[in-house]
């Protein structure tokens, strides 16, 4: 079971990860994913860019245009954004509370192999007949009206990877709620910890009506239903109201783990504690309460009348003062810091800025009469991409550089990576601030071209240009990752040296087992408590040492998500009238239901590592370190 | 954890059910899903209420002419009681009495099987009328509702009776009693959805 006691194969290492349950292995595997799909998205990307580069281009058709518009939103939102940021509270959230795992490892192993199947299903739609083309909001109206199996990927695919995501929802709050180690009462969670803990609590209630509308969107059009169909008494606008429920609630799920993230930067490279801790803290669950309160205002122009939109147009208004609280939370956590300038820092101060931008853009927008105005424009594509990229995205790249060496005990060059932040900053904002401009010219969104007499030529290929600075950014972040992997300097606990919290204590990578003692927790930043008082053993420990009870490796996980992978083919082509796709749709439910019930009726106790075994893998662990020490000091001096 | 240690209902702890780590996750973790499901279900009947009676022109259906109490009102009051039932079932993993628990779990399953059979004798009467699934929103929306509770109810009654034959032989323990638990508490969770259906959908529907 001890990966890390000895090298092994390729097939084996490859199988340890098909049936890992171990939070960090887990990461790994939502990182790798999460990135490819962010790298199909990003191709998607620059193909928009390069199609509306001139006046009627013709790289690519009207309708493939859709395609890859539809897929490039998609993609990003569902299988990259979302699956990254899993990656680094994964990673992170059980160590900085001092838990041995997450509580349930099984559904942990569960939820990434529903995400990585369901946006492995969404994607095979290219090469089976063509993707989705009715938007990554897929109004009813038009996807009811799309033909071939586009949406239907869209469907099925998002289900998949929805009931994914909820059960990572729901195991982090579970987690959070029960394995805290003695002392870290939720006052004492870091800002990550919290920012996973609101935004799981949004999947959580956020994720079943979209369910419940995609649900009726495969209906419809797979079994003859009529729930948007208006000639049979159905609704169009139900689905919009779905979708919004869900969508904006989304846009927390995604923005305030990378809240946190930038709130762990800010302590660390300030050296400082938060400034306002219990003000952050509430902010991030206003933020999570009011997110369900303003879906409508993606439909101020549907027509809900007056009030609603008044009423919806308020409610938005308010989310921005708890996010103002935070801007300005870590405004005064820098102030009078002793900062180093990290590859992480950068992107921190670069966000604050970037994501006012975005912040005040929307506020323009919760104006209703204002936004009969921007709606459908590139004023909105501005608006989003600028809170998504430059808060979301930027969190991402950040943490990427902050969490590479707990994640894979090796440190990414801060050289490249200031090349990366540098060319992606000043890409990010050449392409998206003048788009602001391209929609109050009048340019609608998600148009395939536009004409030579209509003057958006320039600014287009403008934003053209800023997206292929973009490209070279990501582009030299991936040749940093290959440099890393290949040179393979190991790095200590605390690479950064200025680490704060829990997860800095123990080495990078932790052991299958994290802490071999759980830690004592005596106040905020505990790890820097530790370090001010000179603690050398790194942590007070809670308990003595002693046999550790682990969870078994499973298989099963995987062969359910297949079993509703195979499934979805049988839903789809159901109603083609193939003779095999009901077998298959019945076999691939009996595969996953199956699965389950041995699951449920084989007991899986799990198995003991005894203390001596701790003792010697400890004493491997110092010995390690103290090579370290030895031949080069770890981190950044 | 020892399955072998053998419990005295003067040894078994009070609270079997969050008496171990596991069972405190399982515990919290359910009521989350629950949560979840709540959600759902508000989902469906927000649906159902906008299209309740809503259909092509000229439809024939709607939900004061089609819904008749007596069936539904017999198939609430066989439901409610094997709610109760569950409880007495629980009452008897608690004090650790096996046999008991699984006789009152056993009437718990034939009383969730004849609500069932009640639930698709009366699909079978609409379709026979000629409200299919497909014949209008209104159908659709009130399949897709109640339909959902019943899969639940057959997802419920596998459980239970899947726990049922896995541990026949081998009484409780600390590792099933919080299984048993959870199925009960989705059994109730089962019950309560029905209690809002029988209200939302048949009452109102019949009121008109």
């Amino acid at each position: 079971m001890s990966s890390n006691s000895q090298k092994k194969g390729f097939g084996a290492t490859i199988w340890d990860y098909m049936t890992t349950v171990d939070h960090k292995k887990i990461a790994i595997l939502y990182l790798i994913s999460g990135g490819f799909f962010f790298l199909v998205g990003g191709v998607e990307a620059m193909m928009i860019r390069i199609q509306l580069m001139k006046a009627g281009n013709d790289f690519l058709s009207a309708g493939t245009y859709n395609e890859v518009l539809t897929m490039h939103g998609t993609t990003m939102i569902f299988l990259a954004a979302m699956p990254i940021l899993l990656a680094f509270m994964n990673a992170v959230s059980p160590l900085q509370i001092g838990a041995r795992d997450v509580a349930f490892p099984f559904l942990n192993s569960l939820g990434f192999w529903l995400f990585f199947f369901g946006g492995v299903f969404l994607n095979l739609s290219w090469f089976l007949g063509g993707a989705p083309d009715a938007g990554w909001t897929n109004y009813a109206s038009l996807a009811l009206a799309s033909e071939g199996h586009g949406i239907d990927f869209y469907s099925l695919g998002l289900t998949i990877s929805g009931f994914g995501t909820l059960i990572a929802g729901i195991n982090f709050l579970v987690t959070i709620i029960n394995m805290r180690a003695p002392g870290m009462t939720y006052m004492r969670m870091p800002l990550f910890t919290w920012t996973t803990f609101v935004a799981s609590a949004l999947i959580l209630l956020a994720f079943p009506p979209l369910t419940v509308g995609i649900f009726f969107m495969v209906f419809d059009r797979l079994f003859g239903a009529n729930f948007f169909d208006v000639t049979m008494g159905g609704n169009t606008i139900i689905w919009e109201h779905f979708f919004w429920i869900f969508g904006h609630p989304e846009v927390y799920i995604l923005i305030l783990p990378a809240f946190g993230i930038f709130s762990e930067i800010f302590a660390i490279f300030s050296r400082k504690r938060l400034f306002g801790y219990t003000a952050l803290v509430f902010a991030t669950i206003l933020i999570g309460f009011y997110g369900f309160m303003v879906w409508a205002h993606h439909m101020f122009t549907v027509g809900l009348g007056p009030t609603a939109n008044a009423v919806f147009a308020l409610a938005t208004m308010i989310i921005a003062v708890p996010t103002g609280i935070k801007i300005f939370n870590w405004l005064l956590t820098i102030w009078g810091g002793n900062i180093s300038f990290t590859v992480p820092m950068i992107y921190a101060v670069a966000f604050i800025p970037s994501f006012v931008a975005g912040g005040v853009t929307g506020v323009m927008q919760a104006i209703a009469p204002l936004d009969y105005q921007l709606h459908d424009s590139y004023f909105i594509v501005a608006h989003f991409h600028y809170v998504i990229v430059g808060g979301v995205v930027l969190a991402i790249l950040a943490g990427t550089h902050l969490y590479w060496p707990k994640m894979f005990g090796t440190m990414l060059s801060e050289k490249l990576g200031k090349w990366t932040f540098w060319f992606f900053f000043i890409g990010f904002h050449l392409t998206f601030f003048i788009q602001h401009f391209l929609g109050l010219m009048g340019m609608p969104r998600r148009v395939y071209t536009f004409g030579a007499d209509q003057g958006w030529d320039l600014f287009n290929a403008i934003s053209s240009a800023g997206a292929l600075l973009m490209a070279i950014g990501v582009i030299i972040l991936l040749v940093n990752v290959v440099m890393t992997v290949v040179k393979g300097e190991r790095v200590g606990n605390d690479p950064w040296g200025d680490g704060r919290t829990l997860e800095w204590a123990i080495p990078s990578p932790p052991p299958f087992y994290n802490f071999a003692q759980t830690p004592l927790v005596r106040g905020l930043d505990p790890y820097w408590i530790e370090k001010m008082e000179g603690n050398k053993e790194g942590m007070v420990y809670a308990e003595p040492l002693g046999d550790i009870h682990m969870p078994n490796g499973s298989f099963i996980p995987f062969v359910i998500s297949l079993g509703m992978f195979i499934a979805a083919f049988g839903a789809m082509y159901h109603m083609d009238g193939h003779v095999w796709a009901l077998p298959v749709l019945i076999g691939g439910l009996a595969i996953t239901f199956g699965s389950m019930l041995v699951r449920s009726l084989k007991d899986d106790l799990g198995f003991h590592i005894s203390k001596e075994e701790l003792i010697a893998d400890n004493e491997r662990i110092q010995r390690e370190a103290r090579a370290l020490e030895g031949g080069k000091k770890g981190g950044l001096k | 954890m020892d399955l072998n240690k053998r419990y005295t209902p003067q040894t078994w702890p009070d609270h079997p059910e969050t008496a171990t780590l596991e069972g405190k996750n399982k515990f919290v973790g359910f009521w989350l899903l629950l949560a979840a499901e709540t959600v759902t279900f508000a989902s469906l009947f927000a649906t159902y209420l906008a299209l309740k009676d809503k259909g092509p022109s000229g439809m024939e259906f709607s939900a004061s002419g089609l819904f008749e109490l007596p069936l539904v009102f017999a198939m609430t009051m066989i439901l409610l009681t094997s709610s109760l039932t569950s409880v007495y079932a629980m009452y008897h993993m608690k004090n650790h009495n096996f046999k008991a628990m699984q006789a009152w779990l056993g009437i718990t399953v034939l009383l969730g099987l004849a609500f069932l059979g009640l639930e698709i004798y009366e699909f079978n009467h609409y379709v026979h009328l000629g409200f299919g699934y497909t014949n209008s929103a209104f159908s659709s929306a009130f399949y897709t509702l109640v339909g959902t509770h019943g899969a639940h109810v057959v997802f419920g009654l596998s459980w239970f009776i899947a726990l049922m034959l896995r541990n026949a032989k081998r009484g409780l323990n600390m590792y099933n009693a919080p299984k048993f638990y959870l199925a009960a508490l989705y059994w109730h969770f089962i019950d309560v959805v029905w209690v809002f259906i029988f209200t939302v959908v048949y009452l109102m529907g019949v009121i008109g």
